[in-house]
């Protein structure tokens, strides 16, 4: 199923004004280039809770799931 | 174009607290009932409120509704409609005893029951001593409650349309609201939400502001349809402002940086506040700190190449202090200033937090309009809750966990009425008019029809900009008739903005051009409303209404105690009386007194 990447943008819409600019800059610089099965895995990650992909991102909490940390990663560097 | 119709005993537009909390009491009612959002519901910015619920328990300490009614007179300036103000206090330990019910993870005393901590502005006993009357789930409890009202309705069998976003209020000739339309952002599809009830819960407008707490997601939707539609918009000049958002981000940096040695400076290095407050300096409240920011920029003391901003410094505390008691600050100036706050200054302006005006509502949470002489009418199907709407309860300005309460009280309440109201049959599903679609779908074909227009990002950053520069927390008259002008022509160049991409299907620049529809409402009313208010109250706070005797910290009771209203049609400004009497003869009025601290 390919994922639309269209949704996956809207969706990087968040509770929290800290993650919004987080991912504003992802999607400035990161988005456009995403293969689809790291589209995939950004559209697992969205699903996550607000607080703790914030947490991740700032580096107060580990992020457990391997398949999450790339992006976590490039979310991370801006 | 064929527009698809779907019928509900009541549709709500937004999810956060108030909208979950109203959908639960129709829900649990039988009404079968809609709510539509643009987010999935646990996004909704709810989710942001760290400080906790007010409610006088008493677990603590001793308290009652009578010393929580009180604080939140004093605290809106007297501006709080005072039967609302009592109707919600008396109604708080209902509400959040009830949430308790549904699971939701309050923080706890040593003997079991919900621990209360200590919130600015709330006291024991009409203002003599701090109280512990702020209900918290450690630091998340917006968080917390949203996830435990969406369980509940989702018990309730509540039907959600997730994102999809709400277009405008369908009104027939008699002005009764009939619904909504709304776009189904996977399809791009517009259809007519056709309903008994009408329930507006979408939350505040924070980012008209360049400089705002609000997550991207608060554009006023709800305040932008109601205006759009022909109801007035109340006391919109009264933001709550917070000094210490970073700048050009909003990040809030908490007040415990100052509190652990964090000094204000100039672009000459000046300790500042030293001359605003010379005993308590950087520590002074949060509105003289936000003013005296606010002067040091404006006579051009501001920092950076647009000498728009200050810095708050904390090089001169040891790192191992920075990195052991303000680790999370430090990211965040890492994340949002690009800077290392253990080796530079981190820029701060004052930033937009809070939106205490909106839709007109009685504590009921009927939409209530001027009308035949009466200036709270009712609104046939019409109902708000929550930050978009004005009960009024916070008034010139709203005391910290006061919001989580508002938006649970006014959320249950709009729904018990609406409830009450379909029982008695008295809510009637009118026929649609012909043309229920025609205003959304002109503004769909202009958008995608526009040629040589503006960007929807251009328009929107000189919104932001215009907005914090001419209507900030600290207010200017010249600015102000200068903001009147400018907001008038941006408002103008937002009728022409175009997007390139007009796809149907996920089209996210379509939905930020809708976006700005509505904030650009919501800019506009700010500016005419705050421009007109010849006095200080709260959080409007002009240069040319200072502190005297016959007007203490400026207010002026004898000609501006009064409710603004603003019409979007015309510009218009017109205003109603400050409700002064409590619901019940449970309590007397709170006298008019000066708001000292």
């Amino acid at each position: 199923m390919t994922i639309n990447r269209g949704r996956v943008r809207w969706q990087c819409r968040r509770a929290l004004l800290e993650l919004d600019l987080v991912f504003t800059r992802f999607l400035e610089r990161h988005f456009d280039r995403l293969t689809d099965d790291q589209l995939a895995d950004l559209d697992d990650l969205l699903r996550c809770d607000d607080y703790d992909i914030w947490a991740w991102v700032n580096g107060s909490k580990a992020c457990e799931n391997d398949r999450w940390k790339e992006m976590i990663g490039l979310l991370r560097q801006g | 174009m064929n527009v698809a119709k779907r019928t509900f005993d009541a549709v709500i537009v937004g999810a956060g607290g108030a909208g979950l909390r109203a959908a639960l009491q129709l829900s649990e009612a039988g009404l079968k009932t809609a709510v539509l959002t643009k987010v999935f519901p646990t996004r909704s910015h709810t989710v942001a409120a760290q400080g906790g619920v007010a409610a006088s328990l008493g677990n603590s300490t001793e308290d009652n509704w009578h010393w929580h009614m009180y604080d939140t007179v004093k605290g809106s300036d007297w501006l709080g409609d005072q039967d609302a103000i009592e109707f919600m206090c008396k109604k708080a330990n209902e509400v959040v005893i009830e949430l308790e019910h549904y699971g939701m993870p309050f923080d706890r005393t040593d003997n079991g029951k919900i621990y209360q901590r200590p919130f600015g502005g709330h006291s024991m006993n009409y203002g003599q001593a701090p109280v512990m009357r702020s209900c918290a789930a450690a630091d998340r409890t917006g968080h917390a409650m949203l996830h435990a009202l969406y369980q509940r309705n989702v018990r309730a069998n509540t039907q959600f349309f997730v994102e999809w976003m709400a277009l405008d209020l369908i009104r027939d000739a008699d002005g009764d609201v009939l619904g909504v339309t709304a776009m189904e952002m996977e399809t791009g599809e517009v259809s007519i939400f056709h309903a008994k009830a009408t329930i507006f819960a979408t939350g505040g407008a924070g980012r008209i502001y360049y400089s705002s707490t609000n997550a991207f997601i608060n554009t006023g939707d709800g305040v932008g349809m109601a205006a759009r539609a022909g109801i007035p918009l109340e006391d919109m000049e009264f933001w709550q402002f917070h000094p210490t958002g970073v700048a050009g981000a909003g990040v809030l940096i908490t007040e415990g940086v100052r509190g652990e040695g964090g000094i204000l400076r100039n672009a000459q290095g000046e300790r500042f506040m030293e001359r605003y407050a010379p005993n308590l300096k950087d520590l002074a409240s949060r509105d003289v700190v936000s003013r005296a920011m606010t002067t040091e920029i404006n006579e051009g003391r501001g920092c950076g190449p647009d000498k728009d901003h200050v810095l708050l410094d904390i090089t001169h505390l040891a790192p191992d202090t920075i990195m052991k008691r303000l680790p999370g600050i430090r990211e965040i100036a890492i994340q949002f200033a690009g800077v290392d706050p253990i080796k530079a200054p981190i820029p701060v302006v004052p930033t937009c937090h809070y939106q205490m005006g909106g839709i007109p509502t009685n504590y009921k949470g009927q939409v209530v309009v001027p009308k035949d002489g009466n200036p709270n009418s009712p609104v046939a199907g019409f109902y708000a809750a929550g930050e978009c709407a004005c009960a009024s309860v916070h008034g010139a300005n709203r005391l910290g966990t006061n919001s989580l309460l508002d938006l649970l009280v006014f959320g249950k309440s709009a729904g018990e009425t609406v409830v009450e109201d379909f029982q008695s049959g008295q809510l009637k599903l009118k026929p649609l008019p012909a043309d229920a679609a025609d205003v959304s779908l002109a503004r769909l074909a202009r958008l995608d029809g526009q040629t040589n227009g503006e960007s929807v990002f251009d328009v929107g950053l000189e919104m932001r900009r215009t907005m914090q520069k001419h209507a900030g927390v600290f207010r200017f008259d010249n600015l102000l008739k200068e903001g009147v002008q400018k907001i008038g022509e941006v408002a103008e160049r937002a009728k022409r903005t175009q997007i390139a991409d007009k796809s149907k299907v996920w089209n996210v620049a379509r939905m930020e051009a809708l976006e700005l529809d509505n904030l650009i409402e919501v800019a506009r009313a700010t500016m005419v409303s705050a421009e007109a208010r010849k006095e200080s109250r709260g959080a409007h706070v002009r240069d040319d209404a200072p502190d005297t005797a016959e007007n203490p910290n400026g207010r002026d009771d004898a000609n501006w105690l009064k409710h603004t209203l603003w019409y979007s049609e015309g510009n218009r400004l017109d205003y109603k009386p400050v409700n002064l009497k409590p619901l019940s003869d449970d309590v007397e009025p709170i006298a008019l007194a000066k708001r000292t601290y």
